[in-house]
């Protein structure tokens, strides 16, 4: 069974590269998701955070200034935004940068390249262990 | 170069084409590039850092590139502008990171740096060492590119 996602939720989208943000914000749309805000590294994502209420994040790895790594440590580290669900989406598929994500607390991992059915299916996934389905 | 740094790249070039930008791909014949001359109108490049060290680099047409993102924002193109540019760079970091994780896979423990973006006609791709370059043609409906790897040893 999905489970029930609330698409007015502000998603966040963290990539260097405007044409990646461009497509991930395509497929939060195709989905449904309809407050969607960007950031471009890890830095200025960590600012938009305190300063806005973010209620899922979905960041690349790579990045200049802070890495999606340094970003989610930063996340877990706030107390304002410490439970945010975090995705990452990255081409970083070697196993050990996954066990480095996961024990820096990332909900969900996306290996690039990706099909718009993986992002859905990998975001369902992060909500249904929330709700703990 | 070691030869198996070849089929990685080729494999995660027609994956990352197919997946992100809904574009089927021909590979052609592999052949030595000895100049610095680019085959195309827009180019990326992406060091890798070993050992060993080496450099990877796509050099697409105009045509075939305009096509290629089109597809993938699912927006129309005419020129190669700031949004082409950065789509090539997007193209060389997920190309270089999938033949990376397979090259991963295999025992090497490879990182790339940022992409580099240059266009313009005859633009020079400048390999990150001395050794010699393997450039793999590759076919699309619209047009031809070219990825060219060079790794030391």
């Amino acid at each position: 069974m999905k489970p029930e996602i609330n698409l007015n939720m502000k998603v966040l989208v963290v990539d260097d590269f405007a044409t990646m943000r461009k497509i991930v914000r395509n497929i939060l749309k195709q989905i449904g998701f309809t407050n969607i805000v960007e950031a471009d590294d890890g830095a200025n994502a960590l600012q938009v955070i305190k300063e806005d209420k973010i209620d899922f994040v979905v960041t690349d790895w790579n990045m200049p200034n802070m890495t999606g790594l340094e970003l989610l440590k930063n996340i877990r580290a706030t107390e304002k935004a410490k439970n945010t669900p975090v995705l990452m989406v990255t081409a970083e598929g070697l196993s050990e940068n996954v066990v480095d994500a996961v024990k820096a607390g990332v909900d969900n991992y996306i290996v690039k390249p990706f099909t718009a059915e993986t992002v859905q299916a990998k975001i369902e996934q992060i909500f249904a262990k929330r709700a703990g389905k | 170069m070691n030869v198996e740094f070849i089929n990685p790249f080729l494999s995660a070039t027609i994956s990352v084409l197919k997946t992100m930008c809904f574009t089927e791909v021909k590979p052609g014949k592999p052949f030595l590039k000895k100049d610095q001359n680019s085959c195309g109108d827009v180019s990326g490049v992406v060091g890798i850092t070993g050992p060993p060290n080496g450099s990877m680099s796509l050099t697409f047409s105009k045509p075939s590139i305009i096509q290629i993102v089109s597809n993938m924002l699912g927006e129309s193109f005419q020129e190669v502008n700031d949004d082409i540019k950065d789509a090539v760079g997007e193209l060389s970091n997920m190309i270089s990171g999938t033949a990376r994780n397979e090259l991963g896979n295999k025992g090497y423990a490879f990182k790339t740096s940022i992409p580099t973006v240059i266009s313009g006609p005859r633009h020079e791709i400048r390999h990150m060492c001395k050794a010699p370059t393997i450039a793999i043609p590759f076919t699309t409906s619209a047009g031809a590119f070219v990825v060219e790897i060079s790794f030391e040893g």
